[in-house]
This record gives C-alpha cells, structure tokens and sequence, in this order.
C-alpha cells in the first residue's frame, strides 16, 4: 500500500499500534466470491483472525462472482500478481487441479503436523487428490435437501408430517397438490446439481466413468444410465402436467418458494438463511428423497460451495501465514459459528459436535438434516464428488438438455444422451489442455 | 461550379515526416487496440492452451474444425442472423417513427427529446435486468397483465417469447441512439424543398417516400452499419442476464458463446477462434455493405 510509505502514515501507524508490528506484519491476499450477509461475515472472520495475532495480516478482497473470482485469479496468476489464498468454486476444481506450477496443494502448505483425519469425509473428499491428501482447504459447501411448505400441504388436505423420503411418495403428494387445485406443486433450483449430480451420487451410481474423474482426466460421462433417465424422464411428466414447474437454470425458482407458491423445492441447504428471513408460513427441511425401485436406502449426497487454494509463487514465511490463517478457520468455535450463521456445512466433525451440545440444532430443528445426510454413510468411488474439466460448460449443456425434456421437445433418454456426447467432447478438449 | 477552375485547392506537405507524425496517434490507437489484439486472437485460436498459460498445445486449425463440426455451432449463424436483424430492424424502425414525430412537433419538442435520449444512457446489462424484471414468469408485472388476458408468457422454456424478449431488451437502447441521428438527419433536410413538394400536392406519405427518405439515406446506412456491429458484439450483457443463452440453445448468439466459452468455460483457444470467425464474417458484412448498399445512398 502505497500510502503506507509516506512518513505521514507511518507515523499514524506507529502511533495508533504503539508497537514495531506495524511493519513486522506479514500481508496476505485473500481473493474471495462473497457479498452481502456471507461478506460481513468473512469480514468478520478475517477481522477476528488480524486481531488474534501480530505477526500476518489477512487482506480480503472482494472479486467478484464465483466465475469472475476464478477469472481474476488466473489473470493475476499470468501477470505474476496472484494472491496467496483464491476460493475457487467445486466445477472450478478440476481446472485448478490440471494448473500444476500454479497452485500449492494445502496439506504441503500446512506441513507435516497436518491432521487431515479431522475434516469430514464427504466434505474434503471433493478436493482430494486420489491418494488421499487435501489440495484445496473446503471453505463453504452445502448439499441439496427438499423444503417444504407445511401450509401449502395443510391448504391441499394433506397431513404436512407425510412421509416424504422417497421420490414415489413424492409423485403421489403431487397428485393430491394438483389434483386440490395448487399452481405449483414443486420447482427446483440447480437442476443439474441436484437431479444429476447429487442424484447420481445417492443413488450410489456413476455420473462419469473413472471415479467420476477422480482417476483421471480420460473421464467420460455415464449419466445417461437407466436410472438418470428414469428420474428425468418422471420429472419431465410431472412437467408436462403441470406438477413440477421450471423457473430457471439458478435458483430462480427460491422467490417462487420463499413467497409461499409451491409446495415442494427442491434446493441447497444453504439456502436456510433466505427461507426463514422471508418465508411467511411454516416451512421445513426434509431430507432429499431417493427411488426406493432404484436403491434400497440412499448413499450420501455430494457438495457445491467453493474451497480456498493457495497459490504458487510466493516467500515461504508467507505461506507460513496462509496455514496459520487456514487453521484458524479449521479450529472448533470459528466453524461452528460459520455453520450456524450460513447454514453451510461444517467441515470438521468437532465443530459439528459443539454446535449440537450448543443446542442450535434443536433451536432451529431441520439445520442438521444436510449433515446427516452427507455424513450417515462413509461415501463410495460413484459419492466422493466429481472433478471434470470444462464442467461449468457441462452444466451449461446439461441446462440446454434438460429444458428440452421441461418443454416436451425431447425424451429424457434423448436429452440425456445427447448431454452426454457433447460433454464429452469438452472432456476430450480439457485432456488435450491438461497434458 | 467548382467545376469551372482548374486549379484545385489542396494543401500539401513537403517531405514526409509531418504527415507521418500527425497521422501517428491513430495509427498507434489502431495498432494497440485493434491490430494486436486481433493478431493474439489470431495465434491463439491455433493451440488449445491451459488457463493459467502454464503450457500450449499447438492443433493447428483443430479449434476451428472442433468448432463448424458442432451442429450447435452452426445453429448460433442462424440465431445470429435472426437476432442481428430483428434487433437492427426493430431498434431503426421504432428510432425513425419517432424521428419523423418529434421533428413535427413544435411545442414541447425539447422535452420529447430528452426523454426519448434517456434509454441510451442505460447499460446493456442493466436493461436486461429492468426487462427480466417485468417479463418474470413468476412475478414479472407484464407477465401478470398477459395472464390476465389469457396469455401463458414463460419465456425461460418458450424459444420465441425468449428470443423476443432478448431482441426488445436490446433495440429499446438503441433506439435512443438510433433516434437522435434521424433528427439531426430530418433537420437537415432544407425545408423549401419539402414545402415545395406539398404546394404541388404531395401528401405526407409522398413526401416522405419520394424525397426525406432519399435525403436521410446517409444516416440510415451509417446507422445501418453501426447498428449490425452493435448487434453483433455488444449485446452479450443482455443475454447473459435474461436468458443465459437459454431456452436450450434459443438466445445463443456467437458472441454470447465467445464470452461464456472463453470467460465462463476457460476455453481460450475456442474462444479465440471463435472471435477470429466473427471477425471474418463482420468484415464480409461490411464489405457488402459498402459495395452493394452503399451505391444507392445519396449523399
């Protein structure tokens, strides 16, 4: 900081901190997606880790969206100004992970003391390299789970304490919502997310062959399977009856929900915050609901959200400070608090064990089904995550496909198929860029 | 009558360098912003490099080839061509009606002006969202009165209703600007001329075919130009907020598909030939247009 050179501010400096940490302080850059509510609190985050010691201070910067924060930090990383710490979202992980030169895997940068173990599973198996050891420090993730308006099943003559934990029972609440005159029986957000990704990896089936991409970037897509398509295929019926209504390749569809329209969304679990700030019924959280004809009880479902990766090209007493900063953000009560401000996910199971015997999850009941849902099964090669190349655009494909399928124009075997052959085309052009 | 002299009046340099000097600032301009970055478009779009630019791996014409094999591809010319026009034709027609309007007012014409130049001052991205705003499937007030009317509006699964929205969004912009130039035109126009063609009986509709609209033909082809290259490039912040590109394919313009494939995607060598076609085809166009339009404008 330029302003910092002048005598001006460094006598204001030594006055105001009283003590030579002033300029003894290790600056570290922290590139981040955050706005809003989740801004303030990185900002307090970040504010309580720069008070907590003297010898690193954290410098956070806002960069923009997810996509936007990822851009700027390859341009940065190209024009030799990188920060040290960058959050990358999930679909951006296989991109960092091919960036070798580029990035400095975290359990290198946090040194030999390093106790991976503590992390939950599920939650850092997304950002794992196959042997097992964390590149990318999990920052904010959340899983996909179904929320219902009590009121709205109330209205229709259905009990709202109805067992929900399978898709078949859901098909059935739809027909008793349309059939009782309800406009919107269920809408979603994140399709692909949620009725491709998550569905796969719940039904423990494979969304992509070699470990979903874990084994290798010569990955091909497989979620063109008779289960996918069985999903898709009722998903498109119930459109074409009016029961499941689109409103959008994001989350669009959380206005619909929040004020009070449909019945049934499908969303993340993070989306607590939004529901209960504006929802004026009485809603709830209910896990996500499998095919029972598919699998006899559900695997885990998998993670969005993003991770901190640090990168390369910087002092190593600075990178002693990314680890310090690291963990501080591991440690039991910072988590915790995250977890219960956000609704995000905890990453280790300590900080999940104190927010229970805090009593939040009773206080606020439904905040723990997204934990339990990750975490009641150890997760298999088909539920550790994905990591494909180019699958932000493969999202965007599987977008395009799907609406096919919402707007009658395409079977889901068709839609899906197709997804599948112009996916793979990018996987083929991601291999040949990561060689 | 300038005819009659011999003597032309030009002003010549002796020696070369003062030309070469005043000219230089251009030149430079031209070089840094177009020339070089056309040239690295150019390079690039011959390798399929790694984000980071950590290494290349040099495909030849493979981009271009990946690139016109895909039938989704060669479906964004068509989209192109549907949404360029639409959104010239539209955003032109609505500009000179008003034009035509204002330039007959006498009271108040200040006033119209100004609030019809407004638009103009709004991002791309911005009204995107206004018009999203209004056309919501779910909340949107316009949305609404349709329903009311009977109408189902839902343009995130209607290919149409998206396509209509993405072109109205972009035109209502423009023509602001399209506006202003066709009264400046139309009040350049001698008014004897028109006042002569009404004394010998020509209605309003006469007047405009056979004489304002000949003398405005500058200005409708400058803005032809200028208003297709808007098409083309400018209005991927309109698209990128109502539509996504969406529904499936609908809304997916070619320069739409070099930002989200090279910004969203990190696909810079796709990206990148895909900028070197759209550089190829809005030079054809321009060619044509000064070639085969161009002829019939009066100047």
């Amino acid at each position: 900081m330029a302003y910092r050179k002048t005598v001006a501010g460094f006598v204001a400096a030594a006055a105001l901190l009283g003590t030579s940490s002033a300029f003894a302080q290790t600056e570290i850059d922290f590139w981040h997606a955050f706005t809003g509510r989740l801004g303030e609190l990185v900002a307090e985050q970040v504010d309580t880790f720069n008070g907590s010691q003297s010898d690193y201070k954290i410098v956070a910067s806002h960069k923009g969206n997810y996509s936007e924060t990822l851009n700027a930090g390859i341009a940065a990383f190209r024009a030799g100004e990188q920060p040290h710490i960058l959050m990358v979202f999930e679909v951006g992980t296989a991109t960092m992970m091919g960036a070798k030169g580029a990035i400095k895997p975290v359990f290198e940068v946090m040194g030999d003391g390093f106790d991976q173990s503590k992390y939950i599973g599920s939650v850092k198996g997304y950002y794992t390299s196959p042997d097992g050891n964390m590149l990318s420090l999990p920052f904010n993730s959340s899983t996909p789970v179904l929320w219902v308006n009590r009121d709205k099943l109330s209205e229709a003559g259905i009990d709202p304490d109805t067992d929900m934990s399978t898709w078949e029972q859901v098909s059935e609440v739809l027909d008793q919502l349309k059939a009782a005159g309800v406009e919107c029986p269920m809408t979603t957000a994140w399709q692909s997310w949620i009725h491709l990704e998550n569905f796969s990896a719940y039904h423990d089936t494979p969304f992509a062959t070699k470990d979903n991409g874990f084994a290798g970037t010569d990955t091909e897509l497989a979620f063109n399977s008779p289960a996918q398509v069985a999903h898709i295929s009722a998903m498109g019926d119930w459109a074409k009856d009016g029961k499941f209504i689109y409103a959008g390749r994001r989350n669009e569809g959380g206005a619909n929900f929040r004020a009070g329209e449909c019945a049934l969304f499908t969303e993340s679990s993070a989306g607590y915050a939004g529901i209960k700030s504006e929802a004026e019924f009485d809603f709830e959280v209910r896990p996500l609901p499998y095919w029972s004809a598919v699998a006899s009880e559900p695997q885990n479902t998998i993670i969005g959200g993003a991770s901190l990766w640090v990168l390369e090209g910087h002092e190593a007493a600075e990178y002693e400070g990314v680890a310090a900063f690291m963990d501080f953000l591991s440690s039991p009560e910072i988590q915790a608090k995250w977890h219960q401000d956000t609704g995000y996910l905890p990453i280790t199971a300590e900080a999940g064990d104190l927010t229970r015997s805090q009593g939040f999850y009773e206080q606020n009941p439904g905040t723990d089904i997204a934990v339990i849902q990750m975490t009641a099964k150890e997760p298999t090669a088909n539920s550790k995550g994905l990591r494909l190349g180019s699958f932000d655009q493969i999202r965007g494909i599987i977008d395009e496909e799907l609406e096919g399928v919402w707007a009658g124009d395409k079977s889901a075997q068709e839609a899906l198929d197709s997804a599948v052959e112009r996916g793979n085309a990018l996987l083929r052009r991601f291999e040949q860029s990561a060689q | 009558m300038a005819h009659g002299f011999a003597m032309e009046k030009r002003v010549t340099f002796k020696g070369m360098w003062l030309p070469l000097l005043l000219i230089a600032p251009q030149i430079v301009i031209t070089a840094v912003f177009f020339f070089y970055p056309a040239g690295q478009a150019i390079w690039q779009s011959l390798f399929i490099p790694d984000p980071f630019g950590l290494s290349m791996q040099w495909v030849g014409l493979g981009n271009f080839e990946f690139l016109l094999k895909d039938p989704f591809y060669r479906a964004s010319f068509v989209t192109t061509a549907i949404f360029s026009t639409l959104v010239t034709v539209v955003s032109m027609g609505v500009a000179l009606y008003l034009a035509v309007l204002a330039d007959r007012l006498i009271k108040g014409s200040g006033t119209y002006r100004t609030l019809l130049i407004w638009p103009y001052a709004v991002a791309p991205a911005v009204a995107g969202v206004l018009w999203l705003f209004m056309f919501n499937t779910r909340v949107g007030v316009v949305t609404w009165y349709l329903g009311l009317l009977g109408y189902d509006w839902n343009h995130v699964l209607n290919d149409s209703e998206a396509m209509g929205l993405v072109v109205v969004a972009s035109a209502w912009g423009r023509v602001s600007y399209n506006f202003l130039f066709f009264l400046a035109g139309l009040q350049a126009i001698p008014k004897s001329v028109i006042e002569a063609a009404a004394i010998d009986g020509a209605r309003f509709w006469t007047r405009f075919r056979t004489i304002v609209f000949p003398l405005l033909s500058p200005t409708t082809f400058f803005l032809l130009v200028v208003n297709i290259i808007y098409a083309f490039f400018e209005t991927f912040g309109v698209i990128h907020t109502i539509t996504g590109g969406g529904p499936q394919q609908a809304t997916t313009i070619l320069v739409y598909k070099v930002y989200s494939d090279g910004f969203v995607g990190q696909d810079l060598g796709s990206s990148a030939a895909q900028s070197v076609i759209l550089l190829v085809i809005v030079s054809i166009l321009t060619v044509v247009q000064f070639k085969y339009i161009e002829r019939r404008v009066h100047y």
